[in-house]
């Protein structure tokens, strides 16, 4: 016999399936998006700007090799672009959200602290995507 | 009804998510302990609910011993 030490909240804080009478209810990982530019804190900041041009997002998330968020890079940060490092203008260590928490929590919080955008990461802090606030809004019931 | 005494009790192998991931690959049978309105509203996939307090004889019969047993409840506390 095996015990699932971590419980039901991780199965759900990696926004994994699930069944029964709500699990059809809207969450932040039923609403986010999966294009958010990425970047490694050496990448250089002309490029990143550009990919952030590219993107429907204002700004880039900063992660280790292995997907953990490190910090936010807005694109206005980057201007004037150079090919110094990202690095050292990312805002380090953003508030994030796991994906299993309900839209209009989400919405909330991100109003309280005037926030536009929800980074949502796993327990282990890895990126798993992002969504705007009015889209949170719109899918609150 | 019959009730489980000490001598039955086997210590659980606590696991993480890739182990859990890797027995349900192999047919492992995902128990939730937590009570019946925790279980309804949401619930890891083909998970049957047998509720901590009601453990016994009778409740653990649909379980088959030859197959791999997982048991979670909401989290590690």
């Amino acid at each position: 016999m095996y015990d699932y030490v971590p419980g039901k909240v991780d199965w759900l804080a990696h926004n994994l399936e699930v069944e029964g009478e709500r699990a059809g209810a809207p969450t932040l990982g039923r609403v986010m998006r999966h294009d958010v530019v990425r970047c490694a804190p050496t990448d250089p900041r002309t490029a990143v700007l550009e990919s952030i041009k590219g993107s429907p997002y204002p700004f880039a998330v900063m992660t280790s090799a292995d997907g953990t968020v490190l910090g936010r890079v807005p694109a206005s940060a980057l201007d004037p672009p150079s090919d110094e490092p990202v690095w050292d203008v990312a805002e380090p260590g953003p508030k994030t959200f796991r994906p299993h928490h309900a839209v209009e929590n989400v919405a909330r919080q991100l109003a309280e602290k005037d926030l536009r955008w929800a980074i949502a990461t796993t327990p282990e802090g890895r990126l798993l995507g992002v969504a705007s606030r009015e889209d949170l809004e719109r899918a609150a019931p | 009804m019959p009730s489980l005494s000490y001598r039955d009790i086997t210590m659980a192998t606590p696991i993480g998510l890739d182990q859990l991931l890797e027995l349900a690959d192999h047919g492992a049978q995902v128990v939730e302990v937590l009570p019946a309105d925790d279980y309804a509203p949401v619930h890891l996939p083909g998970a049957i609910n047998l509720p901590l307090r009601q453990l016994d004889e009778r409740s653990t019969a649909v379980l088959d011993r030859t197959r791999p047993i997982v048991v979670y409840c909401w989290d590690s506390l």
